[in-house]
């Protein structure tokens, strides 16, 4: 039976593993932008 | 002014015209079915009575390939032309095109099936235990659902990057309760079995898709 | 509204722990399955969580064609594709959980298929909204999404009848649930509905300062002093 704890951890890890990657790749993207902006406000603009 | 009916018409009777004298789509897609019957036949060599088990999904499967190649080429003509520019500039109602391009494609794809169907039971060996009148009826609803949203999302993929593979990508998931209906059923008949459910359930598919396609596309061809 | 968000953070964290304990410990064990049943507390909150977000999906998309409201437009990007995660979760816990169970990883059980179905559908849809020329996109996904939203109960109700006629195990069991199980059900629903929410306002957050930027990248280049950009 506790053969079967694997299984209960499995699901509970890949879960979270999911819903982590996912908020991760939001946390990711939303740097980059705050860079990119960073970017656009300096005086002479981009290019 | 033409009324939208009439539209419609001379829309379907210059596709149908065009289709005729050229014969491109329509000799590649009839040479494009029967390699599909003959690699099909190579993958599955059953008996008599399994062939009755497993036909109906064959059979979708090959018609599906041959409807979305022909839907493929659904705007190509008009893309061509920019024949859809001055559609949108012109007061015809855009649903009178639709419904054009939907019975030319629905014309198209039920000749495609027309032909393939005496290969499938030759090589098949199939014979309907059931009314075999029942079929022809599952073929029609179910071409219609296949062709109305393949009409509908060939339009929504005009523009988009990898227009080719984005109509199945589109077309199959939405598909896929019609897809079993039409599976389901065609395999009932064959086997002798009541199909009722599933050809009411195609119906209302039908109804309510060819609804909600025509009060949408008018939206999808202005898009911008 | 800037602290708004990490105090809703903590306390959704706190009631994700919480909701955790409650499945790991505080419920009771189920007869035939073991402590494997457990998963049930993970699978079934995400597959509801899944299906409003899908919802208001709807909702945003219709909202949309009517008004042409871009905030509409955001939310159904967002619910969409938070919907998709949660639809993610649902289709690997199932396996998981049917594995040890039933010995198989996939049964076309009614449940399960019309969830890789509907996953499907909304996964078209972010390819839709992922390929389409921008413009078009917004009028162009809400079409979809209400054809995509019209398809589910043509999906269940096949699925249902395809299963009666054909019977296969039921996963996650039918019947009558215990008054205990249901409480913790409930309590781990509300802590993913929480972090559901937090998710989707972040992505909102992510897409409307994307668009921003988007939007002052092309007055920029509209306004250049002609000669400078070429």
């Amino acid at each position: 039976m506790s053969g079967n704890g694997r299984y209960l951890f499995a699901a509970y890890a890949v879960t979270w593993i999911i819903q982590i990657t996912y908020l991760w790749t939001i946390v990711r993207r939303y740097a980059r932008l705050k860079r990119e902006i960073g970017e656009l406000k300096k005086p002479g603009g981009s290019s | 002014m033409t009324a939208p009916t009439g539209i419609t018409r001379v829309s379907l009777l210059k596709d149908l015209r065009l289709e005729w004298r050229s014969k491109d789509a329509i000799n590649s897609m009839l040479f494009f079915s029967l390699l599909v019957v003959v690699v099909f036949s190579f993958s599955f060599d059953p008996t008599a009575e399994e062939s009755r088990q497993i036909a109906g999904g064959l059979i979708w499967v090959a018609f599906l390939f041959a409807a979305v190649v022909a839907l493929n080429q659904t705007w190509a003509r008009e893309l061509r032309n920019q024949v859809l520019d001055a559609y949108r500039v012109s007061p015809a109602p855009a649903n009178s095109l639709f419904v054009a391009k939907v019975l030319g494609n629905f014309i198209f794809v039920s000749v495609l099936e027309a032909l393939m169907t005496p290969l499938f039971i030759v090589f098949y060996r199939l014979r309907a235990l059931g009314p075999a009148w029942q079929l022809l009826l599952v073929a029609v609803v179910g071409t219609w659902a296949l062709v109305v949203n393949g009409t509908f999302f060939a339009a929504m993929s005009l523009r988009t990057r990898s227009r080719e593979i984005m109509l199945p990508l589109l077309l199959f998931p939405i598909s896929i309760p019609a897809l079993l209906a039409m599976v389901q059923s065609t395999t009932a008949i064959l086997n002798g079995e009541g199909a009722r459910f599933w050809i009411v359930l195609l119906v209302t598919y039908d109804l309510v898709f060819t609804t909600v396609c025509l009060l949408l596309f008018e939206t999808v061809l202005n898009a911008e | 509204m800037k602290r708004v968000f990490p105090i809703l953070g903590v306390l959704t964290a706190i009631l994700l722990s919480y909701a955790l304990y409650m499945a790991l410990v505080v419920a009771p064990t189920e007869r035939t399955m073991g402590s494997v049943q457990r998963i049930f507390y993970y699978h079934v909150p995400s597959a509801w969580t899944a299906f409003i977000l899908f919802f208001i999906n709807f909702g945003a998309s219709v909202f949309y064609l009517i008004k042409r409201n871009p905030a509409a437009d955001i939310v159904a990007l967002v619910t969409a594709e938070v919907g998709v995660v949660f639809c993610t979760v649902v289709l690997v816990t199932g396996p998981i959980w049917a594995r040890p169970v039933w010995g198989i990883w996939w049964t076309w059980d009614m449940r399960l298929t019309s969830t890789l179905v509907l996953w499907l559908i909304y996964v078209s849809y972010l390819f839709l909204r992922r390929f389409s020329s921008s413009g078009e996109t917004p009028l162009l996904a809400a079409s979809l999404a209400v054809l995509g939203a019209l398809c589910v109960p043509f999906v269940y109700f096949s699925i249902w009848f395809f299963r009666t006629q054909h019977p296969q195990p039921v996963m996650g069991g039918g019947g009558s649930i215990d008054p205990r199980m249901l409480h913790v059900l409930l309590i781990n629903w509300l802590a993913f509905s929480c972090f559901a929410f937090l998710v989707c306002w972040s992505r909102y957050r992510l897409e409307k300062l994307q668009r921003d930027v988007d939007h002052a990248h092309a007055v920029e280049s509209l306004l250049a002093p002609r000669g400078s950009v070429r």
